[in-house]
Order: structure tokens, then sequence, then C-alpha cells
């Protein structure tokens, strides 16, 4: 009886959501987290970026794999270590008609860092590169030391109309307002909490769209925004559940796609404190000298945590074990680590080795839903620990708790706890930025260790990676970050647990190519 | 009567003033929400540089200052994550949460009164045993699971009703409505139904007791003896005499029905200003939070001289004095 109304209604729904597949002119895409704004410079998050490639250009794009290619700028080269130059895209035409020229460009880039109050400004992309207009459709950027990420910082500056958007505010752009790019899409409208609407540009240069329009809802509870997709209402969600995706894969409605992302998920070590650290007592609740500056701990560590495990049962196979802060598939990532094997016999091996033969306690901390499952992954790691003889305990909080505690809750705005789970996920597409921010020597003036929540230092890394900042040529840089990658988790600076995946779902039918960036695009969604 | 919504307003500024200084402080409390705005990937230096924009940087006694500076000049502070003006934001999204909290208010007083009604005049009736049962399930079941089943069997399994969203909306007198269309009245009957359930609950237990009690008084049993058709008794004397405690209740639980219907507008994904709260807390973002609060105090202040007035409407006996409190 059961079995028959499940077909039943199930044959129903197929029979009513079938009618809305035949209009393929239109698309409806769930997405997860809402932008805060339509004004491209205002906010640097993820949602914002997505929406705003729909509408505007970057002069060089990043491919699903993040890959660089040319966008508005149509080829590039290196004049000297400080000067490139970039050939524009000519008979590029703005959404309202007017033609895209240098002038556009030395326009957007001056608007980037004075969007006011703006909550995550993109000035860094742009600091320290002077343009030059040479003609209107050649320009030279000039640095001030040798830029390796010039093309990953071009691919994050939208470029905006001169014309339209002089003097408008991000409230105008919100309501449209000289909301116009070159992009392959224009924007129709912005509903803060609910919607925003895009509609195809029939003059872009570039391949045209499949779809007329295009809505974007924003649906942040996960099992309405899979009902959405099950229920007809949408055609594309992001951010799958990891809970669904497997019951999702096995509906004959649904198809799934998905991708690592660049996004690794890791546990930071207190390495400021020599003597007691707060959160680590001997197994009679006295402070002692603080185990983690010892790297025979460290490996221990990392090799008491069974990684596939984690994926297999946390994740329900939407992650993959991480050996480095970035998958091996990127360039400047090292071929020569592997995931640390479990081994509970030789992590307890290293402990007796280290002078913890009765282990420890420990407690970790960690954020509360800012994470795929990050609460359970943080419980199965303590379980992990404690079977190798280290007490562990548990402690979650609301993330706008956790990252002030985190990164500056000690005594001098030190970070507070010994032990914490975290993720990061790498905008640039490389490694560089990644070691730079987790592991440099946390020094504010040079821009380095600034999420370094553990205060690792090696002087070693340190040089690998400045010289490898200063390298322009390509390979020679990626060989300089993989040696640095190897040297930092030789050392076990912090301990890799997995890669997060993203996973889309869409309706039968519909082809969503997946990408590590985490953005949600029309124009990857193809019938 | 004026002296009396005077005094009433006054007392509503000394609760909104309370109120703004402890959520200020309360959310200091919690945490720097730089963390919630910068990427994950920001240098110490954005941070600082976006601290000293916002002036997280002051001591909190002078961001309270500032602060109250913006709402003397009307400003009301403005979003950190938005950028817009705070009590825009929250009066854009006011039509939206009014119209869903509107539709499960009439949905509790057209289902839970007459079988409040029944109940109470029929108290050994089998039917009205399964009405008070029914009402307990609707107690106490959580709103999230049952907005979930909603979804999953008329939406999901039936495909009868949209899932998510407003639908389509036209504009009124500058207003963004749903009311007017049937796409619009599709997509609210989910949310409305979830967010009615326990109204319907509390409507049909007040109506209940109200009933059996008023029942046995005098004056019914008089009215009885003159002769009066049963209808009359129910329809005049009964109901009009149990009135006053369910619309002093009902006008309460109309304010929270604005106010906390974070978790319906999360889990249908209505564009209402629950959602935009609790996306608030998420992200600390105070001036949203602080001025969520000041409207929904206003709102019960205004509710309650509202239902003050309809007490003295429906009961002569009330006087509305500034004499008295």
């Amino acid at each position: 009886m059961r079995k028959t109304l499940k077909t039943v209604t199930l044959a129903l729904a197929t029979a009513l959501t079938a009618p809305a597949m035949l209009s393929a002119q239109e698309l409806k895409i769930a997405l997860s987290s809402e932008p805060s704004a339509a004004d491209p410079h205002y906010h640097n998050l993820t949602p914002n970026n997505a929406v705003a490639r729909h509408i505007f250009d970057t002069l060089v794009t990043m491919d699903r794999l993040q890959a660089m290619h040319p966008g508005l700028a149509e080829s590039w080269k290196t004049v000297d270590d400080l000067t490139w130059e970039f050939k524009l895209r000519k008979n590029v035409k703005f959404h309202d008609g007017t033609p895209f020229t240098a002038d556009d460009v030395i326009f957007s880039f001056e608007r980037v860092p004075n969007v006011p109050k703006s909550p995550a400004p993109k000035t860094s992309y742009v600091r320290g590169k002077y343009i030059e207009k040479v003609d209107d459709h050649t320009i030279r950027i000039k640095t001030v030391k040798p830029e390796a990420l010039m093309l990953n910082h071009l691919a994050q500056i939208e470029i905006m109309s001169a014309k339209a958007a002089k003097d408008v505010t991000t409230q105008d752009l919100n309501a449209g307002k000289g909301t116009v790019g070159t992009g392959p899409y224009q924007f129709v409208e912005f509903v803060p909490g609910d919607r925003m609407v895009v509609k195809r540009n029939d003059a872009y240069w570039g391949a045209k769209e499949p779809w007329a329009t295009v809505t974007f809802k924003f649906i942040k509870s996960d099992p309405t925004r899979v009902a959405a997709l099950l229920s007809g209402g949408v055609d594309v969600i992001e951010g799958v559940p990891t809970a669904d995706a497997q019951k999702l894969a096995k509906e004959p409605k649904v198809s799934l796609s998905s991708e690592f992302s660049n996004r690794v998920i890791y546990l930071h070590l207190d390495r400021l404190r020599k003597e007691a650290s707060p959160f680590i007592k001997g197994k009679d609740g006295a402070d002692i000298p603080n185990p983690l500056n010892n790297l025979k701990v460290r490996q221990a560590l990392s090799m008491a945590i069974n990684r596939p495990a984690i994926v297999d049962r946390i994740m329900e196979g939407e992650a993959t074990p991480a050996s480095q802060l970035l998958p091996d598939t990127y360039a400047g990532t090292s071929k020569n680590l592997k995931p640390v094997a479990y081994d509970v016999n030789g992590a307890k091996k290293l402990l007796t080795e280290a002078g913890y033969p009765n282990g420890f306690k420990l407690t970790i901390h960690g954020p509360n839903g800012r994470y795929t499952n990050d609460t359970k992954i943080i419980e199965a790691v303590a379980q992990m620990f404690t079977r190798i003889g280290i007490e562990t305990g548990v402690e979650t909080m609301p993330p706008s708790v956790f990252f002030s505690r985190a990164s500056s809750g000690g005594p001098d705005k030190t970070p507070e706890f010994s032990m914490i789970l975290a993720g990061w996920s790498a905008g640039t597409g490389e490694p560089g930025d990644s070691l730079r921010a987790l592991l440099g020597t946390n020094d504010p003036k040079a821009g380095s260790g600034s999420a370094n929540r553990g205060r690792y230092s090696n002087a070693e890394l340190d040089a690998l990676i400045s010289k490898a900042f200063a390298t322009v040529d390509a390979d020679k840089r990626a060989a300089l970050l993989a040696a640095a990658s190897e040297l930092a988790m030789n050392d076990v600076g912090l301990i890799p647990i997995h890669y997060q995946k993203n996973t889309w779902a869409a309706k039968k039918g519909l082809k969503v190519e997946p990408r590590t960036d985490e953005y949600t695009l029309a124009m990857s969604v193809r019938p | 009567m004026l002296a009396f919504i005077i005094r009433r307003l006054a007392q509503a500024l000394v609760v909104i003033v309370a109120m703004v200084v402890l959520v200020f402080f309360g959310t200091h409390v919690i945490g720097d929400p730089v963390w919630m705005m910068v990427p994950g990937d920001a240098t110490q230096e954005q941070i600082e540089q976006v601290r000293r924009e916002f002036g997280f940087d002051q001591p909190a006694y002078i961001q309270f200052f500032r602060f109250l500076g913006d709402v003397m000049q009307g400003e009301f502070g403005r979003s950190y994550v938005h950028g817009e003006s705070a009590i825009t934001l929250i009066l854009e999204r006011m039509p939206a949460t009014m119209e869903l909290a509107f539709a499960a208010l009439v949905l509790a007083v057209v289902i839970g009164i007459p079988l409040g009604l029944f109940a109470g005049l029929k108290p050994d009736h089998p039917l009205s045993r399964g009405i008070m049962a029914a009402s307990i399930l609707g107690f106490s079941l959580p709103t999230f699971w049952v907005g979930l089943m909603l979804i999953m069997l008329f939406s999901v399994m039936l495909g009868w009703l949209p899932a998510t969203g407003q639908g389509t909306t036209v504009e009124i007198f500058g207003i963004r409505t749903s009311l007017f269309t049937l796409d619009g009245w599709k997509h609210l009957f989910l949310p409305a139904v979830n967010l009615a359930l326990l109204k319907v609950s509390l409507v049909i237990r007040l109506t209940r007791s109200g009933a059996r009690e008023a029942s046995l008084q005098d004056y019914v049993k008089f009215a009885r003896a003159k002769g009066l058709s049963p209808a009359r008794i129910v329809g005049v004397h009964i109901l009009k005499n149990i009135l006053i405690p369910i619309v002093t209740v009902l006008g309460l639980e109309f304010g929270s029905l604005v106010a906390f219907s974070v978790v319906t507008e999360t889990i249908f994904a209505w564009p209402g200003m629950g959602k935009l709260l609790l996306e608030a807390i998420q992200r600390l973002d105070r001036p949203l939070i602080v001025a969520y609060v000041m409207v929904v105090v206003l709102l019960f202040v205004t509710i309650n001289l509202i239902v003050d007035i309809l007490y003295s409407a429906l009961d002569p006996r009330v006087r509305l004095t500034g004499s008295q409190a």
C-alpha cells in the first residue's frame, strides 16, 4: 500500500513538474547564502562575487578549476619585472551601449578602494598597481615590487562603466542605477532577502547564453532548498547538504555534479606558548609545558586521525582526505605529499618517544555551523585523539564568537585556544597566499600570518614564501611553493584533514559544470 | 483618553531606551563583528582598515554614543552588512511579515473559535475530545518540523503548493503584497498554516474554557429561560462575554507572530523581517539587531494600546482614564 502510494505521488509530482521543463528559457537557481549588495566592489564575499560575474566582466577570468584565461584583456605580456602590458578587447559594449575602453579600467581601479563603509573591500587587489593608459585599448600596470599574483588579482576586479557608474553609491547600484557592466547578463532587480534577477545580454562579446532570464532565489535552510528543487520551484541548487547527497543521487528527477573545492579543513596548533598552553593539561590536571612544540607529538596527532573514516562517515563522501593546503591538481602544490596514513600504534609509539607515554588532556575549539559538519568533525577527531591516550574535550561556539576569540581572545590580543578547527579557501587559486596567511610568521606589517591562529613560525618557510612572491616566472614560482608546502607539512605546521567538495543538484536534463571556487553561475548551467 | 495615550507613549520611550542599551552592549559582548564581515583570507591590514572604518577599534561606550548620535539624526545606524539604513531594511520587509502574520491570525480565529465553542458547549461529545487532543498536538509539535513536513507532503510528494518564496506580488500603495494574486495565495498558504498552528490550538483552548464557564452563568440560564434561540445565546451572550480574554491574547499573539516568525520565514524562505533578524544575529550586524528590537517594542506598545481601546468597546465597564495605569 505504502509503495503504491509512493509511486502514485511520484508519478503525480513528475507529471506536475514536467511542463516547467519545457520553458528552457528561464532558469531559477537557489543560493544558500545571499549577496549583501549588487555593488561588485562593496563586499568581497563568495555570493557577491558570483552574482557580480553575471553582470560584470574582469580583465582576466578564472575557469572552473581557477586557471586564468583572457577576459576583457585579450592578451598580456610582462615588459619587465615591474611592468605588465594588457591589450584590451575591442568592440565590447556596456549594457547601456557605450563602448568599453581603458578609461573604464582606470575608473574601476580607482573606485575599488573608495567604496564607503565597505565591510570587506577589495583594496588589496589594486594596491601597489599603477595604471597607465597607452591608448584606448592598451594599458600598462606598473608595480613597486614584482607581483607574481597580478593575474589572480585582476580576476577579482569587476570592470564598471566610467560613465554609468560615475558617483553612484552602493544603494544606487542595488536599485539598478549604474549597475551596468559588459557581462553576459544584464541587471534586472535585486530584492534583498528574496531574489536577484538578471536577463541575457544579447550584445555580449562572448558566446551567447541559453537563458533569457535567470532568477537567483536566496534559500538558506538546507532542507527547504532541497525541497524547492524536488518540487520544481527551482532548477538548480547549490550547497547540497551532505546528508542528502546520496539520497538525491538515487532520485531519478535530479542530477548531481560535484568538484573538489579550494577549501581545506584543518587543525591549527598553539605554537605561541612555550610554557603552559591554556587548554592543555597533564593527566593529573596540572600545567605542563606545551607538548605541541614537539614534532613527534604533532606527527602522532596527525597519524591518529582516520581521514578516510571522516570523509566516508561524516562527510558522506563529500570530501577528500587532505595532505596540504590545496588539492595537488593546483600549480604550486606538491605531488610528493600524501595524506598521513591512519596508524594508532605508530601514533602511540611516537607519543612515548616524545615523553608522553600516558598522553595528556586537551580541548579542541571550533565554530558551530561555519563549515560543513564542523562540530561532528571535531567530535570525531577528539575521539580519535582519545584513542591514542590524549584525553580530548570539545567546545564549539557560534562562528561570531569563535573567530574573535580564536584570533585575539587571549591576553594582549593573542589567540586564545590551544587547538582549533578551521577552514581556508584559496581564493587566488594557488597555495602562496594560503601558506603566507596560515603558516607565515605573524607580522601584520609584512602582511604575513594574518590567519595564523597557531602562530607557527619558521624562518626557512618565510624565506621560501617571500622568494616565491618575488618570482614572476610561473614554473619557478610553483617549484618554490611546492618546496614550501613540503617543508610546512613535514614540520606539521598545521594538520590538514580534508578538502571539501562542492555539490550542485539540478533538474534532470540540466548540466551544471562544477567549480572549485564555490561560485554558482548561470554560465555553468547548460540544458 | 489623550492623557492615557500620552502616558503610554512615554512609558514606551523608556522601554525602548532600556532595550537599546541592553541589546547594544549585549551584542558587543558576543564578539567582534569584523570577523563576520571580512572574507577568510583577509590580511591583518584589511581587517584593521574595516575596524577603523566602522569604529570597532573604539571602546564600547564611544561606539554607543556614536550610535546614539546617528539615532538622534534619524539615521538609526546603517547595517554593517548591507550598507543601507537599518530601519529602511526592516520596514521594506515588514509588509511580507505582516501579511503572513495576518493570514495566520485569520486562520487562528476562523478555525479556532468555532472549534473551541463546540468543544466548550458539548464537552462530552467525542468530537470535542478529538479537538482537544488535536490542540495538544498543535501546542507540542515544533514549528520547524511541522513546516518541513508540510513542504514534504504538499510540495514534494503531492506537488500541490510551492515550497518557498513569496510568489507573484503586486504593488498596492507602494507596498509589495501577494494577497491579490492566486500565485501569491498559493505561496502564502503553507507558511500561514505553519505559523497559525500553535495559535489555533491556543484559541481553541481559550474559547473552550471561556464557553464552559460562561454557559453556567446566571445570565445564560436566564436567557435560556426567556426562550431565546440557542444560536442567539451562543452568538450574542456567550461569545461577546468570552471575547475579552481572546482579544487580549490574540493582540499580544499578533505581536509575537510578527516579531518571532523567524523559524517559519527561514524554512519557507519567506522574505520577511524575521529572516533578516536571524541573519543579522549570525553576522553580528549590531545596528540591524538594535533597530529590529526598537521596531518590535514599538509594535507591542501599539498593539497593547489598540487592545486597551478595543476593551472599552467590548466592555463598557472599562474606562480609559489618565489616572489609572
